[in-house]
């Protein structure tokens, strides 16, 4: 097989590699705002179930985690969902990176000094404008470095999908390499997700350049 | 009328007794000077009258509306703050200004989105307060473009903006250096010439007794000694207030 087969049939994996760090980014973003409030919850109960699950979510491989979100439901229930791969890879990314997220989220927020929230509580905001208006502006721009960071990860983390056989560009890799006895594949790849996180890392520059209007 | 009364006041942050049974009422176009030593009490009393802090007993009260007070010794906050919140302004020691608005915005954001003012009036009006201020040409500037004492001065039109009945400084210039000190202080007294009502608490001891109607000398959460500049300055009559003046001249 020629470098430019390799090449066109792995590329053919492309859109569902995208697939999934899109779908992922869009849902674990939200996601991780709304786990980052149950983790900074007064309620000692609700932030410390939170704190537990995060840990797991930390602590235990994405791999694994995706195995479990495929293969679980059969197992407990008989229930099948992975018919359509695509629907595990997003939900055990999206809770994963949901994880991570909460906590880059829960360190913005908490490095906003105090003087900012009585500023706008003493001007009469309410507590949702306070957070929308003052707090949330800032956090983002703060965050944003380690966002990057993630989103990068996110991209190469992609590749995990192959443990279910989801046909995303790695996994069509590996199925050549496998089939060829070729290391090729393999270089391909890394090419491919190195000029993927090109367009991430110049995308996320862009943010944050457009975020430097004040410090 | 007392635009502020505060009566029996008492404040404890666990075992630390910070307000004794204070009480304070300022009148209408009344500059109050807070003075005292660090730890007296002075920024927590006025964290109490702006709602930043709850008092653990006592009485509140705002253009003779009770915003907290204390029956059979159990104090109890009005429902609707927000109200309360119109009638005073505060200015931060650390300005608190927010970086991400420019001067303009950060002055109008809270008339419109607060006060639900109409966006146009309330931009012309900052305008003006920006221009008496001299600072209309850093009106699309952000803070961490101006000087302190810019920063300290566009804070002022921000608490003024929102139109209160009063205004607390909590050591408006113990942020600045002395260079800067000056052109905020010219405003507040600017402030007391136009009449504003305002409690100020401060440590420079030659504005407050310029400015000030009254000065209160805070030692310990009380109020040790209080009366006209004048006398408290030129001829203290506690103990306490002589020894605390005294280190200040030094």
């Amino acid at each position: 097989m020629s470098l430019v087969t390799i090449i066109l049939k792995m590329s053919e994996g492309l859109g569902k590699t995208c697939a999934i760090f899109f779908l992922t980014l869009l849902f674990s973003v939200p996601l991780g705002m709304i786990v980052s409030f149950l983790r900074m919850s007064k309620n000692k109960v609700i932030s410390g179930i939170t704190k537990f699950v995060i840990s797991v979510l930390r602590g235990t491989p994405l791999m694994l985690q995706l195995l479990a979100v495929t293969y679980g439901p059969h197992y407990l229930f008989g229930a099948d969902i992975s018919r359509n791969k695509l629907i595990p890879v997003v939900i055990a990314f999206s809770i994963n990176y949901a994880a991570y997220f909460c906590e880059i989220y829960r360190g913005g927020i908490e490095s906003m000094s105090q003087g900012q929230y009585e500023a706008a509580q003493v001007l009469g905001y309410t507590k949702f404008q306070t957070f929308m208006k003052i707090i949330l502006p800032q956090v983002v721009k703060r965050i944003l470095p380690s966002m990057t960071n993630e989103v990068i990860t996110l991209v190469k983390d992609t590749s995990i999908a192959f443990t279910v056989s989801y046909q995303e560009m790695f996994t069509i890799g590996k199925q050549i390499a496998n089939s060829q006895t070729s290391f090729t594949p393999f270089l391909v790849a890394g090419v491919f997700y190195y000029i993927l996180n090109g367009i991430v890392g110049f995308a996320m520059g862009r943010f944050e350049k457009a975020l430097d209007y004040y410090k | 009328m007392n635009v502020l009364n505060i009566q029996n006041a008492e404040k404890s942050f666990g075992e630390l007794h910070v307000l004794k049974d204070i009480s304070l009422t300022v009148d209408k176009g009344e500059v109050v000077s807070v003075i005292g030593p660090s730890g007296s009490g002075k920024s927590t009393l006025l964290r109490c009258a702006t709602l930043l802090e709850r008092l653990d007993g006592g009485l509140l009260s705002y253009m003779g509306e009770n915003v907290a007070e204390t029956v059979n010794g159990k104090i109890t906050y009005a429902k609707d703050l927000k109200h309360f919140k119109q009638y005073f302004g505060l200015v931060f020691q650390s300005f608190n200004l927010f970086p991400h608005y420019t001067v303009l915005k950060n002055l109008t954001d809270a008339p419109v989105s607060v006060l639900k003012r109409n966006p146009k009036e309330v931009k012309e009006e900052a305008m003006e307060l920006l221009d008496k201020m001299g600072l209309a040409d850093k009106a699309d500037s952000y803070p961490y473009q101006l000087s302190g004492g810019q920063q300290q001065r566009v804070s002022i039109v921000r608490a003024l903006a929102m139109k209160p009945e009063i205004l607390f400084f909590d050591e408006p210039t113990s942020a600045l250096d002395p260079e800067l000190t000056g052109e905020v202080l010219k405003v507040i007294k600017q402030l007391a010439e136009q009449k504003m009502t305002m409690v100020v608490v401060t440590h420079e001891m030659p504005f407050a007794r310029a400015v000030s109607d009254r000065v209160i000398f805070m030692d310990g959460g009380v109020i040790v000694e209080q009366g006209d500049p004048e006398d408290v300055f030129g001829n203290p009559q506690s103990e306490r207030t002589q020894q605390f003046l005294r280190n200040y001249q030094k």
